[in-house]
This record gives C-alpha cells, sequence and structure tokens, in this order.
C-alpha cells in the first residue's frame, strides 16, 4: 500500500441540477483523497459537500470534470467503482424489514461473499462496534447512535477501499460521537481511507489529516488543521488568568494587550503577537493561575473564511 | 458480469427471504382480501339473490385472477418504489450495490412478477371454495396459462414501476385513487370483452387497458368462452411490455441518478 497515492481524484467537477443556465451545485472542485488518510470536506449547508459526494458514490453524473476511484472513472464503469467504495449517509437507510445481523449479511451477500464468511465477518464488526448482543434486534428499535455504527458495520462488510461518511455525529450524544471519533480512527490504523463531510469543527479538527472548506460550489482553502487555523491574521500570543488585578503592566511586552474582569475574583489577560513566555510569566508573578496559548479555532478559521451570513 | 448476477441474485434473495420470513400475512393479505371479496360478492351473491346468472362464476375467474395478476404486481413495484426512495431511502444500499442501476429496478419488477404469480394461482383453489359450482379447468391450455401469467405479471410490475418513479411522494395517494379504479372496472375482469358488442364505444375504451389483454388471455387459457383473438391478445401483452418497461427502467434509471 503506497501511502501519499491519490485514491479519489476530483478535477474540475461541475454540477448543475435542473436547466442549462440554472445555478451551479459545484462550480470546479479539484481535490484528491490519498491512501490511508482521513480527509474531510467542511462547509456550510448549500456548499455542494453533499453533490460533491455524490458523484464519487455514483450518484450524482457530473455536468463537467473527472472523478475517480482508484483511476477509475466514476461515469465510465460505476460497478466497478461501487466495488470499491462504502458510504454511510446522513440519515438512516437501514433495511427495516431485517433485523441488525441480516442488514450486515445480505449486504456483504451483494458483494458476493460466502455465507459462512458473511455470518463470522458480521458478528465480528457488530463486535467491534458495540452492538454485540443486539444482533437479532429489528433495526426499527434501534436507537440514532446504534443505527449509525450498524451503517458503519455495514459499510465495513465488503472490505472497501475508501469508506464516506456524510457528516456521521450529526445528532448523536457525546458518548456516541466519542466512540465513532474513536473508531474512526482505528480503521484508519488499519489501512482503510476515509473521507467524511461535516459542519462540526471540532470532529474535522481533531480527525482529519487534511480538510478542504468547500463554499458556493468551490474549494476556498485546503490544508492540514494546523495550516488552515494560520490562515487567521493576528490571532496568536497568550492567554493568562491572574487571582487579581494585574499590579504590574504587560503592554511593553507585546503589540496589543487585553486586560479583562472575568468575574469571581479572576482577571484574564491576552498578550498578543510574538511574546517571550518567560517574561510574561514574570510579570504575572505569584497571580497567576493559568496560561495557554491563543490559537485561532477552526470555527475562526471557517467563519473567517465563509462569511457569517446564513445559509 | 459474474458479479452483477451475484448481486441481481443476492437482491432477489433478501426480497423471497423478507416474503417468506417476515412478512407473509401481509403479503397474502393485500394481494388476496380484495380478489377474494370480488368473487363472493359477484361470484356467489348476486347469483344466489338473482342479480346475475349462475353461470357468471365461470366468466368471472379468470378475469378475477387476471386483475390480481396485474394489480399485486404493480403495487408491488410501485409503493415499496415511493417508500424506499422518498421516506425510508432503503433503496439507497441497493444503488451501491456493484450491479448497474436499471437492473435494481428491473429487480424488483422480477420480485414483483413472482409475487403476482402466486397471487394469481391461489385464486383458483379459492375459486373452487367461493364460486357454486367450483371451478372447471378441464379444458385448460397450460402453456397458454403459463404464457400469460409471466408477461402479465410483468407487465403489471412494469405499470408500477413507471407510477412508482414518475409520480413524487405527496401525490401518490392521488395517482393510486387515479389509476387503480379505472384500471380495475375497464380491464375487461367483470364481464367478457366479446360481450361488450352492444356497447361498442366501452368496448374500444377497453383496448387501451393492459389488464384487459391479461384477462381475456386468462379467459382464453382457462375456458372455452368467446374471447379477444390470441393474435390480439399475444400483441396487447407484448406492447404493454415493451412500452411500460422501457418507460418504468428509464423513470428508475432518473431516479436513482441525479
Amino acid at each position: 500500500m503506497n501511502s501519499g497515492e491519490a485514491v479519489i481524484e476530483v478535477r474540475g467537477l461541475h454540477k448543475r441540477y435542473g436547466p442549462p443556465n440554472g445555478p451551479e451545485a459545484v462550480a470546479g472542485i479539484d481535490f484528491e483523497v490519498r491512501r490511508g488518510e482521513i480527509f474531510g470536506l467542511l462547509g456550510p449547508n448549500g456548499a455542494g459537500k453533499t453533490t460533491t459526494i455524490g458523484t464519487i458514490t455514483t450518484r450524482v453524473r457530473p455536468t463537467a470534470g473527472r472523478v475517480t476511484v482508484d483511476g477509475i472513472d466514476v461515469t465510465a464503469d460505476p460497478v466497478a467503482v461501487k466495488l470499491r467504495i462504502a458510504v454511510v449517509p446522513q440519515m438512516s437507510n437501514l433495511d427495516r424489514s431485517l433485523t441488525a445481523i441480516e442488514n450486515l449479511t445480505f449486504h456483504a451477500a451483494y458483494f458476493g461473499a460466502g455465507r459462512r464468511e458473511r455470518r463470522e465477518r458480521a458478528r465480528e464488526l457488530l463486535d467491534l462496534l458495540g452492538l454485540g448482543g443486539r444482533e437479532d434486534d429489528r433495526v426499527n428499535d434501534y436507537s440514532g447512535g446504534m443505527a449509525q455504527r450498524l451503517m458503519i458495520a455495514r459499510a465495513l462488510m465488503h472490505e472497501p477501499h475508501v469508506l464516506i461518511l456524510d457528516e456521521p455525529t450529526t445528532g448523536l450524544d457525546p458518548q456516541s460521537r466519542l466512540f465513532l471519533w474513536d473508531k474512526m480512527l482505528e480503521l484508519r490504523e488499519r489501512g482503510t481511507t476515509l473521507m467524511l463531510t461535516t459542519h462540526d469543527m471540532a470532529e474535522a479538527d481533531r480527525l482529519c489529516h487534511r480538510i478542504a472548506i468547500v463554499d458556493h460550489g468551490k474549494v476556498i482553502a485546503l490544508d492540514t488543521p494546523r495550516g488552515l487555523r494560520r490562515l487567521l491574521p493576528a490571532e496568536h500570543g497568550i492567554e493568562l488568568v491572574l487571582e487579581e488585578e494585574p499590579s504590574a503592566t504587560f503592554d511593553d511586552l507585546a503589540e496589543r494587550v487585553e486586560v479583562v474582569e472575568a468575574g469571581e475574583g479572576r482577571w484574564t489577560v491576552r498578550v498578543y503577537g510574538e511574546v517571550d513566555v518567560g517574561s510574561v510569566v514574570a510579570v504575572a508573578g505569584s497571580q497567576l493561575v493559568e496560561m495557554r496559548r491563543i490559537e485561532g479555532t477552526l470555527e475562526d478559521v471557517f467563519v473567517h473564511l465563509t462569511g457569517r451570513e446564513l445559509r | 458480469m459474474n458479479h452483477q448476477r451475484t448481486a441481481f441474485l443476492a437482491l432477489c434473495q433478501r426480497d423471497l427471504w423478507v416474503t417468506v420470513r417476515h412478512e407473509p400475512v401481509s403479503f397474502l393479505a393485500q394481494a388476496l382480501l380484495q380478489p377474494i371479496f370480488f368473487l363472493f360478492v359477484f361470484g356467489r351473491v348476486l347469483p344466489e339473490i338473482g342479480a346475475a346468472q349462475g353461470s357468471y362464476g365461470s366468466q368471472l375467474l379468470p378475469g378475477i385472477m387476471g386483475l390480481t395478476l396485474v394489480l399485486t404486481a404493480l403495487q408491488n413495484t410501485a409503493l415499496p418504489l415511493v417508500i424506499e426512495f422518498s421516506f425510508t431511502k432503503e433503496i439507497e444500499d441497493r444503488l451501491l450495490a456493484p450491479l448497474p442501476v436499471r437492473a435494481v429496478g428491473a429487480q424488483k419488477m422480477v420480485i414483483a412478477a413472482l409475487r403476482a404469480i402466486v397471487a394469481a394461482l391461489l385464486i383458483l383453489p379459492l375459486g373452487e371454495l367461493i364460486l357454486p359450482g367450483g371451478i372447471d379447468v378441464a379444458g385448460a391450455n397450460w402453456l397458454g396459462l403459463v404464457a400469460v401469467l409471466a408477461a402479465g405479471a410483468v407487465a403489471g410490475a412494469a405499470m408500477g414501476l413507471v407510477l412508482g418513479t414518475s409520480v413524487p411522494p405527496n401525490k401518490i395517494s392521488v395517482a393510486f385513487a387515479i389509476v387503480l379504479t379505472p384500471l380495475l372496472f375497464t380491464g375487461a375482469s367483470f364481464y367478457p370483452w366479446a360481450a361488450l358488442d352492444s356497447l361498442r364505444w366501452f368496448q374500444v375504451v377497453t383496448l387501451f387497458n393492459p389488464l384487459t389483454y391479461v384477462s381475456e388471455g386468462m379467459r382464453a387459457a382457462l375456458t372455452d368462452l368467446p374471447h379477444l383473438g390470441s393474435g390480439w391478445i399475444a400483441l396487447g401483452l407484448g406492447g404493454s411490455l415493451l412500452l411500460f418497461g422501457w418507460l418504468g427502467l428509464r423513470g428508475f434509471g432518473r431516479r436513482a441518478v441525479d
């Protein structure tokens, strides 16, 4: 397995629904997903994320451009592409006429797995995703979090090269979310390439190696989470929490200093710019309670790049 | 090609499994309740109270078989498609199985047609039980029956595919009312086509209903009553199959891939 090699390649992708002069849902997107990475597609609602995912999963026909999976063109040979990918959708699309384990075994049967192989694999994946013991329940009785985990298990039944997850943790409780994050990292360790869409910044920050921010049908930034945070102008420095109003001044140490009373007898001091940590600590003296580096969050970057208006 | 066949068969296997293991009662109720009442009221009650001739049952039975065949096939494609495309999204896992999108549509037709054939065949013992004189299939043309069953079931399923993929989900109950009632009563199920001689305009109207050819085909295969010419029956069935099959698979492809 050659890491760095592209598994998914999207080149000059355009998609227009409806009449030829209508608006474009995707207006020229380029990116690639490399083998073994977790790639995030971030963007506001209606930015073109789901359409982009749709073209990769053969459900949307591109108006222009080229999308390949393992070098295979999705429009030219959709069946070969379907053999290599798996999709975990935003909303449950589990087979409600079947039990949980039947959902997995029939899915594997579509991909030609033998009877014994699919039962073994289903049990293994149900255990992995914390669903052991609930395999004979009807999926109707499953909670949202369980359904999500079952869909991930189903997606893994045919051992796809790429697992595509469309907003995998939207609407889940914190426990389920943390569990899924761990599982996604575990899958990546096992060598599965993951691509996910989200507008949960913490999720993107924690999981993704690289992130493309999409807006109005275009990629407006593509970098590592850290690289993206660096796009924020002048948002770095040091934040201190003090027990009392500072007795000395920090003004000589930095370009800009903010002193705010934080309540409950605490004071917050933000020292912006390239600051020498030693001298800041020296000035704060024994009043210092807490200190942290100010780094823009991914959310700040996102809002900075995509603006504040509602979609 | 090989994995496409595997996927197609596995999809069929899933549907048969669900029919047999999880919902046999709902399938049978949906398919047979209406024909049982038609047979009982029209074939038994009406002759009993003198509102119809005693022999009406033997004309009715093939018509009810045809009706059951076409309606079961139609409903078993149209309804699940509407639900799976719009509400449960269950179709998505099938569309991502390794076979062409249209094959997924064709597979839906195959299963609906199989269910319809089972339902139509069950009308024979039900007729024996319900109709006053039982049924008489001594002179039946079994090969003809098989051909009509197969062609009628697939044509009905194709009509369901057209309906299920062309009507928006919020309009499906209206569409069913508009389509099903005329289909039910203009399909030569409750009267032999030849007997409509005295009502020429209606006789012509019935020729636009694919069910007419199925009902008349059943009459031709099972009875020695006068019926539409075999060539016309074959033409009507073949034409319906091609037209609705083409429209349905095209509609399915459009619905499945944006």
